[in-house]
């Protein structure tokens, strides 16, 4: 099966993937993001979302968690990554062992600080 | 605990008993498939968060130089320049199965040949190098969104498999064996009880 790629977020970070070959959407905030989303979201496999609209729109992502595609990803945007990423796979990692195995691993940005 | 609502006849404990057998090889069964998945789950987190930060290091600087190089041209040139996309990225797109779990499984198709979607002159040579990073990191970013869908999925499966093991550790097994050993006492009483019957009626007919 051939899927599609798109990337939905502000004007300025998607320009950039467009003119890689990635469908763009342009969302300017998280309403118009949800709209958008359900739209495309039974004709593109992979949907990338800048982190500003995707942290809002957790809960509603959570539902596309069931099924293999569409697969949205988070992806930091111009303004630089809040780290929204990273605590996905913390908090899927609490979910499912019931700790934190990435303890050991300092949080990006504080080197200091091994052990919280 | 409480005890199953049966009739104590000697069919139900022939029933319970059968239940209580499959009960125990499932959960045998399902603490298996759980371990497995927890093993595949902890080496996938960690391949995700290490890819996660790679990506995000990369894409954001990305972002940023894309941002300088942009701003020298107005704002409607750049947008007419990258208006029309030519070429357009397809991704095979397959499902693969993880402890019997459909998981997200892509791999980026040949794109476009590299060429820009826009004439050299429209916009300064910084966004061409943009550009063309974000094209180099889009297998990285495909794999990412691979391995990541995976991680939320399997960790669900996890959760919903463990409530099954719990909720047959600790009330299927322990009500089936409660109610077994109910029937089983109610079966002897009603035997002594008979028992004792024969013997009075015998003793009666004598005298």
């Amino acid at each position: 099966m051939t899927g599609k790629m798109a990337i939905v977020g502000d004007g300025d970070s998607i320009m950039v993937f467009q003119a890689a070959g990635v469908s763009a959407f342009a969302a300017e905030n998280e309403k118009k993001a949800r709209d958008i989303l359900r739209k495309i979201a039974k004709d593109y496999e992979v949907i990338f979302l800048t982190e500003e609209l995707a942290r809002p729109l957790a809960d509603f992502l959570k539902r596309f968690d069931e099924t293999p595609y569409p697969v949205v990803l988070p992806i930091p945007s111009g303004k630089g990554g809040a780290g929204l990423g990273e605590e996905l796979v913390r908090g899927a990692a609490e979910r499912a062992l019931g700790i934190d195995i990435f303890l050991g691993v300092a949080p990006r940005g504080s080197s200091e600080e091994t052990h919280q | 605990m409480a005890r199953l609502n049966v009739n104590p006849t000697r069919m139900e404990l022939k029933k319970l008993k059968a239940r209580l057998n499959t009960a125990v090889r499932g959960h045998k069964l399902l603490k298996d498939k759980s371990d497995e998945m927890i093993r595949r789950f902890t080496v996938m987190a960690r391949e995700n968060l290490a890819l996660r930060r790679e990506v995000e290091g990369e894409l954001s600087r990305i972002m940023r130089e894309f941002q300088v190089a942009r701003s020298v041209t107005p704002a409607y040139r750049a947008e007419a320049a990258f208006a029309l996309p030519s070429v357009a990225v397809q991704a095979e797109c397959e499902t693969a199965s993880v402890m019997g779990l459909d998981v997200p499984k892509i791999a980026l198709s040949a794109s476009g040949k590299g060429g820009l979607p826009y004439a050299y002159f429209e916009i300064t040579s910084e966004a061409d190098y943009s550009v063309e990073k974000v094209s180099e990191l889009l297998p990285k970013l495909v794999r990412l969104a691979e391995v990541e869908k995976s991680v939320r999925m399997l960790a669900d499966e996890i959760e919903r498999n463990k409530r099954r093991v719990n909720a047959l550790e600790y009330v299927m097994i322990p009500q089936l064996e409660e109610t077994i050993a109910y029937i089983r006492e109610k079966l002897s009483e009603n035997e002594r009880a008979a028992l004792v019957r024969i013997m009075k009626v015998k003793g009666k007919s004598a005298t």
